[in-house]
């Protein structure tokens, strides 16, 4: 076999195409572009929303108004101009059960590979699907009900069980956190809603697959988990977009909350459209994902982030509760012209609380990937534990990987750890597997699969497989 | 919000003399643009200035205290009163270096100097300063001993602006311990410029003793560059002072270069120490490490900003980073920021960091051996900063560290057991 070297793989590595960039004939209902009062109300009575929410929005708008694009973040890209956005699409036929949905639609879902047919069969997973800006089809539900589980669209959420949405919206994200967030409390459109009751552990892993589609518009979900006492929950959510000149933006809340002794797995497979080869079009990625954690309950954030021009993203956990437990397992790929900054946040407010931090990014082209992270430990929360790990793998000469942590500590009972490392590929380690008879290409490939395995392991079996497929690495060209 | 803030800034400056030349006043012009920074600037998050832009600081008067016995480690030294050199307290004969004064302006543009990492204190210091003391340590020249810089202040209120330019020449070898200290137990701000010229194939060690009073306030900025084959090390002992913020900047500007950052700091009351340090690798094959330990009592803070920045085709860097603190009370608390900017692929770049408190293993493994808590405390600590110590080759200047942290913290790190 001809050598296959680390300049093939970085080459292999930048000329991978986009799977995802196909795009649906399907009729929308789009409203115009722009953002207003007016357009807000018609979102809201599009959906026949209650007063409070229209309230809740309105504030938010204002609130909004008021701020500016944070810049802080290391990455550089033309500011979206936020008039020239549709903030409302919704594919225009609704389906009253999964038969009569559009053969376009399963197609669309067949070629992103969530057939909810074969799903339903195959993987017991429950599918809440959300393209552009509503929910499609949730699957499964009958079953979840049973177990006074309550999954569905966001929309059918407000409807059906608004004391809940009323109670705990806002609540981890407030409107004021940041310039996303409340542009998202002002115009969100759908997203996933999901309640776990009092000692229940979900028997199935609960996931969400969104897509934008029409172009010229903007995706804004909002997700919102709510596991009460002693339940269990384990959240899976896939993203992808078609391959689009423009750059679409994508800015969505995610709020988790996990009462007394409750845990939440959430697992993130993005795979946003990243732009092409030259840079040119894919999605701004501005989300913000918290979650908090009360007594002895547990939340854990893994991510595989593969996709994206520009992702700023922290998903974080408030460990309010004594004895609760946050967990951050990230994946970062940058391709060609991708930007990332991404980390998390993990703010001890609680006694005997714990939390550990993961992080790998692997940097190809001429990408930047920077991880930002933030420890703080509150001069309340004793004994609290940390440990903290990042590292970056550069591919190219070009590539750039930057670190970022913050580590703030006014607790003396504290024990925090942090170490990052920067390097690309050894010699010596490509060597030595070499030398115990593997080719090259294989090396590359172990070697890529064991740096990320850490945090792959932390992903369901079911998204496992395609984190492995999506990471971009070709390990099916390299590992034999 | 911005215009009390610059009216802060005009009170600030009227209190200074006018500007001397050209390159002072426009100094003083940039100054009229800038505010003084809030936590809400990235550079400056952890650290509040109130307690220098609230003061109404005056600048500094003749020495009347001349014994400067209790400050001196080395036998050839220059003394930097209020801020201007004092030739009667000053000997540096046993050493072939030459010692200028020079004035506002003379040395014109510097490739020294960090303009991406300027603040308003090199502003202000650039506008009000009074003389620049330049060290030069002639081509090929090794100086047989450390040369002491001692920086004294005096008086209530007072600001100084202390400004020292060292060239190494090529091939020259040399140390330079820089001590601060006070004359009386007042509010004094030193605001403190230091450039470091190193040549290719030089070796400068620069140590900066940080032994102020308990009411000393000081921004200490020191730029650095070096050339190629040559070796810069600078290390940061602070162990008094109520508001220090040390901002070190080397750009390393030749290749097989070699640069060392150490610090240690033992703070108690209501201290805030803050190091922030930069370094920029500009060209390949480098090498530099940094290992700061801080030792926090009390209700006191400190902060740690390392950064790193490899450029692109930088290749073949080697850079380390190292924060550890210890954490003696419940009420002490630290931030840490170790940062990586990384632009090229063959580089082996790592940061740790850690907090936490002393081991209460290690404390009870010691109590077995018939050692008291207190002194086991001690025994810790002193081996946590041993490494740093270490740095610190010249016998008197150690001993001199070492007395101090006896009579400020009492902690004795040659406890005899």
């Amino acid at each position: 076999m001809a050598a296959y070297t680390e300049e093939e793989f970085a080459e292999e590595l930048k000329n991978q195409e986009y799977k995802f960039g196909f795009t649906s004939e399907i009729e929308s209902d789009k409203i115009p572009a722009g953002l207003n009062e007016d357009i807000i109300r018609m979102i809201s009575a599009k959906k026949q929303e209650p007063e409070w929410l229209l309230e809740y929005r309105l504030n938010a708008y204002s609130v909004w108004q008021e701020m500016t694009e944070p810049e802080w973040a290391h990455v550089k890209y033309k500011k979206p101009d936020f008039q020239a956005i549709s903030y409302f699409s919704a594919p225009k036929k609704q389906y009253e059960s999964w038969d009569d949905v559009d053969p376009e639609m399963k197609a669309t879902m067949d070629k992103l590979g969530i057939s909810m047919d074969e799903q339903k069969k195959l993987t017991g997973v429950a599918v809440d699907f959300v393209m552009d800006s509503v929910s499609v089809a949730t699957s499964f539900k009958e079953k979840l009900g049973e177990l006074g589980i309550i999954f569905c669209s966001f929309s059918e959420a407000v409807q059906d069980h608004p004391e809940l949405v009323k109670k705990y919206l806002g609540t981890v994200v407030p409107t004021q956190d940041n310039f996303y967030a409340a542009l998202n409390s002002a115009v969100f459109t759908d997203g996933s809603f999901c309640y776990i009751p009092k000692g229940v552990r979900c028997p199935m892993e609960l996931s969400t697959y969104f897509r934008i589609n029409e172009a010229g518009t903007g995706q804004f979900e909002r997700t919102l988990v709510v596991a009460d006492q002693g339940s269990c929950v384990s959240y899976l959510e896939g993203c992808t977009a078609p391959q689009r000149d423009e750059n679409q933006l994508h800015a969505a809340v995610v709020e988790l909350i996990a009462l007394d002794d409750a845990e939440i797995k959430y697992s993130t497979v993005q795979n946003w459209f990243p732009g092409d080869k030259d840079g040119k079009g894919g999605v701004f990625n501005f989300v913000t994902k918290r979650g908090i954690c009360h007594t002895n309950s547990k939340i854990s954030w893994t991510q595989v982030e593969t996709g994206s021009a520009v992702t700023w993203k922290y998903p974080s956990c408030v460990l309010k509760g004594d004895n609760s437990i946050g967990e951050f397992y990230s994946v970062a790929v940058t391709n060609n012209f991708q930007q990332a900054d991404t980390g998390t946040k993990m703010i001890h407010l609680g006694k005997n609380t714990k939390s550990t931090i993961i992080s790998k990014g692997i940097s190809a082209g001429e990408s930047q990937n920077s991880y930002r992270g933030l420890v703080q430990i509150g001069s309340r929360a004793d004994n609290a534990r940390n440990f903290t790990q990042c590292d970056s793998l550069l591919m190219t000469d070009k590539c750039g990987a930057h670190t970022f942590p913050y580590i703030e500590c006014k607790n003396n009972s504290a024990k925090l750890e942090h170490e990052a490392t920067t390097s690309k590929i050894g010699e010596d380690q490509i060597f030595y597997c070499q030398q115990r008879g593997l080719s090259e290409e294989k090396a590359i490939g172990l070697i890529v699969n064991g740096y990320c395995k850490e945090v792959l392991n932390k992903l369901p079996m079911e998204f496992a497989v395609e984190a492995q497929k999506l990471l971009a690495i070709s390990l099916e060209n390299s590992v034999g | 919000m911005t215009l009390t803030l610059s009216k802060k800034m005009a009170e600030f400056t009227s209190r200074l003399e006018t500007p001397q030349n050209n390159y002072q006043q426009a100094a003083a012009e940039r100054l009229e643009n800038m505010d003084f920074p809030s936590t809400r600037d990235e550079y400056w998050k952890y650290t509040r200035l109130g307690k220098i832009t609230n003061t109404a600081f005056e600048l500094g008067t003749k020495l009347t205290k001349t014994d400067i016995s209790s400050f001196q480690t080395c036998d050839n030294i220059i003394t930097i009163a209020q801020g201007e050199i004092r030739d009667d307290l000053s000997s540096f004969n046993d050493l072939s270096i030459v010692v200028e004064r020079s004035f506002p302006g003379q040395f014109g543009v510097n490739n020294v100097r960090n303009e991406e990492k300027a603040t308003i204190f090199t502003t202000i210091n650039d506008a009000y300063f009074r003389e620049e003391v330049v060290i030069t340590i002639p081509k090929n020249t090794v100086l047989s001993a450390p040369l002491q810089v001692l920086v004294l202040h005096e008086g209530d209120q007072i600001i100084n602006m202390p400004r020292l330019r060292v060239v190494a020449e090529g091939s020259s070898e040399a140390t330079i311990i820089m001590t601060t200290g006070c004359q009386d137990n007042y509010t004094q701000f030193s605001n403190c410029l230091i450039e470091l010229d190193v040549a290719a194939n030089a070796k400068l060690t620069f140590q900066n003793v940080q032994t102020g009073n308990d009411n000393h306030l000081t921004i200490t900025t020191i730029d650095a560059r070096q050339a190629a084959d040559s070796r810069l090390a600078v290390n940061t002992f602070t162990l008094n002072g109520l508001l220090v913020r040390n901002n070190v900047n080397i750009a390393v500007d030749g290749q097989n270069c070699e640069t060392h950052m150490n610090g240690m700091l033992v703070t108690k009351g209501k201290q805030h120490v803050d190091n922030h340090t930069f370094v920029d690798h500009k060209v390949s094959n480098c090498f530099s490490n940094e290992n700061y330990k801080y030792v926090l009592d009390d209700q006191s803070t400190g902060v740690f900003n390392g950064k790193v920045i490899v450029r692109k085709d930088a290749q073949v860097i080697n850079a380390y980073q190292n924060n550890g603190n210890i954490l003696l009370s419940d009420q002490a608390s630290v931030d840490s920021k170790p940062e990586l900017e990384i632009y090229a692929d063959d580089v082996k770049c790592s940061h740790g960091s850690t907090t936490g408190q002393l081991d209460e293993n290690a404390l009870f493994y010691l109590q077995t051996r018939g050692i008291s808590k207190e002194k086991s405390e001690k025994i810790l600590v002193g081996a946590f900063i041993g490494d740093v110590m270490e740095t610190i080759e010249d016998e008197a200047t150690n001993q001199y560290i070492k007395n101090h942290l006896q009579e400020v913290h009492g902690w004795d790190s040659d406890i005899e057991i």
